[in-house]
């Protein structure tokens, strides 16, 4: 729906697996605000199975703080007084994400595993989809394992890819025929049609409708995803995709029939809006960016990087409902190295534990948002591990090879995300919009992206992100605005070398040059953070001059100088090394964890003390 | 401060007498054995339906060694013919019986296609009966012809945290003395075959091994050790979607990991009812469409036959009965005394939304609303 006006009031909401979450913005003498905002439990879930009803209960408590009216009360549907008729009563724009009942969960199929398996599935997470399994022809899987999964997962959708165009056809046929026997049954009951998206060899597009011709499927042809080995052109899969989402998933979920009916433009995924607005602001900054957005069920991040995007969902790494499978996936010693307390296995997965089977409550104690914030960092590590899987140049294309490229090769990673590169990490979510301390944002960030060289890292104030971005497809100008002046908190710069060393070694002689002309010089050791506090008004001259076994981005050894800005935490002389170094023996860990927390300004001090012994 | 102020909060229904309605349905379309208005017991089946068997993809063009179109030349089978394993589906002889091919099925089952594009044959093998029982004692309420069932009874209904295991049924008997007591192994008979079991507020890893082997039917208890459940379940949790666990029994965890006292109320209920015959479902789903295990105790009483009340949307206001679901508070009871609007900072530096409550031992104390759930209103 297009709105020719330019709004006063505009409301959003995004409809998570566990919360709902308004925000109001409103143009006061000028200038775009977040006014306020307002969260509710999720009702997509028996009793209530009507998202309305939490919509509606965030949005109460929004006109609770504001004594803005928004909601109709003169129906018991969802509805909003719209337009803004003046003072304090109405709104113009309402826009909504969704990520609830599970997001939108597809299965990817492709011929060639590294090949149109990995397009495919690009594509899909492009889309803001969770993955829930990829199929290909050469995974290694009997046919019938393949069918036993398809016919174990319910998905809301599967892509199929396969083939270049006038190659050969007779591999994604078979995959096709694998879905088509499988029967596989939709979570939304047996009226549902499954959508099938095919994006595979153009010349067998006939051939596939009719193996999935029965009452069972619903296929959409779409261009193929690699037309041709070198060529990935994921954009009319993923577009079908986000149509299916709102055709069918959307659809079938509890009460968003009502709320399709009460929104200025069609729902996005959570991800999906995440992104667009990630995406929207490294474009016009014509920067690096890594970003990160931790849900309750998932883990999304995003990647701008020398222009290519990509978004990944990490389906069940999340700080609620999923909690307990990042203690699993990460091991409970990868989480314990991040807590610097006397705490038993058991009192640690009991946090965790109780916080999965409750999800919407919330630390109270310093004991348990510690164990958060340790589970958090390996979420964010394990969801960036998985999105450099996918961050990586086309499989299966002959390059040209030169003398450079052989050195290139025995890199272990493959990934074309540079750490030493990134110019922006930006982080949002609950767990860091609700940090009481934005160190404690900024540093969970550092140790779980873990960036080499100068970085700036900024967070989501409230977590408004998704809202703007589903914003952004009304009035781009608008979202824009209140991102840059509203939602991003900076943080600030952190200076990180590569490389490692001994505890106490020196790392690099650092000069900090203020505007003023006054010049400070610190050593950083390594193993050790040292932080400067210098406001986010403020640019100072950073020059490093690292040992030999320490790389600030221009190579070992070498001297590097840098104009930065500071930031709410300010600029943060990171000589922990890469990957960064956490002793073994608990006694020595728990000494470093505290220098860095204190350094950081991270909690309170006398809690501080009180761990430290 | 305001007493208009409110909040909503899920809560777990704990309740000695409503009127419940259990939807039974089949997983796919089938047969009902029982007419609306009759009495079941928790093991009567009232529905039955044939799940279809897994599909094998037989690749014949592949595996003799021709083109796709030519399979229909040497095919033994035609569609909808009953094979069984070994049965030739496929082959050719050539040189005077010098060469032979054959391909075999490689399971007992049905023809059920061909692909003339790919030249494959896919064999699904018999269908498997699915028998659907009442699961709780009670008559049957609504039917839908090949679908489902409604059983409905007056019963105390219980719903706990988090399960582990799947419908069973059993005599209710209760061992601890109090909800704070501990569950030993010591407290557990081999009397106790048969029956759900109700404890306090912890039971040990020792006692799970000790109901296994006395052929408990299920566990109802306030917490267990985290580290003790994987134990027992031989693996570590992920996500919390259970049911399916295969640990001899059903245990239902009323409050959550951890040493945690059964609710006051929800353990008078199992002493007001014990003896009595329950239904017990450890199915939990914390995601998508939230399902808490339960314990159903049918009663035969009088009551207006009516559905449930929705429970999940509490609105919380002074006076409000509650329970602090998160450390250091966590188990605690108390009344709502403010639910003031402003946001306040808690001790993690936080600023949220909060409640006081009073608690049982006259303290007042300020935690997030998130953090409590309603227990009665």
């Amino acid at each position: 729906m297009a709105i020719d006006k330019e709004p006063r009031y505009v409301l959003a909401t995004d409809v998570g697996s566990t919360t709902t979450k308004a925000r109001f913005f409103g143009k006061v003498n000028g200038e775009w605000k977040f006014l306020a905002s307002g969260e509710a439990p999720t009702t997509v879930e028996k009793p209530v199975e009507d998202v309305t009803r939490g919509v509606r209960n965030a949005v109460r408590e929004v006109e609770e703080l504001t004594g803005h009216k928004i909601l109709d009360d003169s129906t018991e549907e969802l509805r909003f007084v719209m337009p803004y008729l003046g003072g304090k009563v109405g709104i113009d724009v309402y826009v909504s994400t969704s990520s609830a009942g599970g997001g939108l969960q597809m299965l990817v199929t492709g011929v060639v595993k590294s090949i149109t398996a990995e397009s495919a599935q690009r594509a899909a997470l492009g889309a803001g989809a969770i993955v829930m399994d990829v199929l290909a022809v050469d995974d290694g899987r009997e046919i019938y394992e393949k069918v036993n999964t398809l016919r174990f997962l319910r998905p809301d959708m599967i892509l199929l890819a396969g083939g270049t165009d006038g190659g050969d056809k007779v591999h994604v046929l078979e995959m096709a025929e694998v879905i088509a026997v499988s029967k596989p049954r939709p979570r939304f009951g047996v009226s549902y049609r499954l959508p099938v998206v095919y994006a595979g060899n153009r010349d067998a597009r006939e051939d596939v409708k009719k193996i999935l011709s029965s009452d069972l499927f619903d296929v959409r042809i779409v261009d193929n995803i690699r037309p041709q080995i070198e060529v990935e052109k994921v954009e009319p899969a993923r577009n079908a995709i986000l149509e299916l989402f709102m055709e069918h998933v959307m659809a079938h979920a509890p009460g968003y029939e009502k709320l399709k009916k009460v929104v200025s433009t069609d729902i996005m995924p959570t991800p999906a809006a995440e992104g667009l607005m990630i995406r929207t602001f490294a474009e016009m900054r014509n920067v690096n960016v890594l970003g990160v957005g931790m849900g309750g069920a998932t883990t999304n991040v995003y990647s701008v990087f020398d222009g290519r995007f990509l978004r990944t969902v990490s389906a069940n790494l999340g700080m609620s409902y999923s909690i307990g499978n990042v203690l699993k996936e990460a091991g409970l010693d990868n989480v314990k190295r991040w807590i610097p307390l006397d705490m038993s296995d058991d009192e640690i997965m009991s946090i965790i534990y109780n916080k999965m089977i409750r999800p919407t409550t919330i630390p109270m104690t310093l004991e348990d948002l510690l164990v958060e914030h340790a589970t958090a960092r390996e979420s964010i590590r394990m969801a960036f591990n998985h999105h450099k899987y996918l961050a990586r140049e086309l499989k299966g294309v002959k390059k040209e090879r030169t003398i450079s490229d052989i050195f290139e090769e025995v890199k272990a990673e493959e990934t074309y995300i540079d750490m030493k590169r990134v110019d922006y990490i930006i982080g949002t979510g609950g767990l860091l919009s609700r940090a009481p301390r934005r160190a404690q944002s900024m540093l969970i960030l550092v140790d779980a992206f873990q960036p080499i060289g100068f970085t700036y890292i900024m967070q989501d104030s409230v977590f408004m992100i998704p809202h703007l971005g589903v914003l952004s497809k009304l009035y781009k100008e608008i979202a824009l605005e209140i991102f840059e002046k509203e939602c991003l908190v900076p943080l600030g710069t952190v200076v990180a070398a590569a490389g490692t060393g001994t505890p106490g070694e020196k790392v690099a002689d650092v000069t900090v040059e203020y505007s003023e002309g006054e010049k400070e010089r610190f050593e950083l050791t390594f193993g050790n953070i040292i932080r400067i506090p210098v406001s986010q008004h403020k640019e100072v001259s950073v020059t490093v001059e690292p040992t030999k076994k320490f790389d600030f981005g221009q190579g070992f050894g070498r001297k590097v100088s840098k104009v930065v800005k500071g930031g709410i935490v300010g600029i943060v002389l990171d000589g922990r090394g890469r990957p960064i170094y956490v002793p073994q023996d608990l006694g020595e860990r728990r000494k470093f964890l505290l220098s860095w927390f204190k350094a950081m300004d991270m909690y309170p001090e006398k809690f501080l003390e009180r761990i430290g012994g | 401060m305001s007493e208009e102020s409110f909040a909503y909060t899920p809560g777990l229904a704990v309740t000695s007498l409503t009127y419940i309605v259990k939807e039974r349905s089949l997983p796919i379309k089938g047969e009902i054995l029982v007419e609306e208005g009759q009495k079941v017991d928790f093991d009567t089946i009232v529905g039955r339906c044939y799940l279809e068997g897994p599909p094998y993809i037989v690749k014949i063009a592949e595996l003799l060694g021709i083109e796709p179109e030519e399979v229909p030349r040497y095919l033994k089978v035609k569609i909808g013919d009953v094979v069984k394993k070994g049965t030739v589906l496929a082959g050719y002889t050539a040189f005077l019986g010098l060469i032979k091919k054959t391909v075999e099925s490689p399971v007992d089952g049905v023809v059920e296609g061909f692909n003339e594009l790919t030249g494959h044959l896919t064999v699904r093998s018999p269908p498997r009966v699915i028998e659907l029982s009442a699961y709780v004692r009670g008559k049957v309420v609504k039917v839908v012809p090949g679908e489902s069932v409604a059983v409905g009874t007056p019963a105390a209904f219980i719903q706990g945290i988090i399960g582990f295991g799947g419908e069973r049924h059993g005599v209710i008997e209760v061992v601890s003395s109090s909800n704070q007591d501990v569950v030993g192994p010591e407290h557990i008979g081999e009397h106790h075959a048969g029956k759900i079991i109700v404890g306090g507020s912890l039971i040990t890893y020792e006692a799970l091994e000790k109901a296994r082997k006395v052929g408990v039917v299920g566990v109802v208890v306030g917490g267990a050790k985290i580290t003790d459940i994987e134990r027992i379940l031989g693996y570590r949790i992920g996500v919390a979607i259970t049911g399916r666990e295969n640990i001899g029994f059903t245990l239902v965890l009323t409050e959550g990991f951890g040493k945690l006292p059964m609710s006051q109320r929800a353990f008078k209920i199992f002493k007001e009812h014990e003896g009595m015959e329950a239904a017990i479902n450890g199915t939990t789903q914390v995601r998508a469409g939230v399902i808490r295990p339960e314990i159903i105790i049918p009663k035969e009483v009088e009551v207006p036959t009516e559905a449930l009340e929705p429970l999940g949307e509490g609105k919380m206001k002074v006076g409000s009965v509650v329970r602090i679901i998160r450390y250091p508070y966590f188990g605690e009871i108390g009344t709502v005394v403010e639910l003031p609007i402003e946001l306040h900072q808690i001790e993690t530096e936080s600023p949220v939304r909060v409640v006081k409550v009073r608690l049982q031992d006259g303290r007042v104390v300020t935690v997030p609303r998130a953090n409590v759930e309603i227990i009665s209103e």
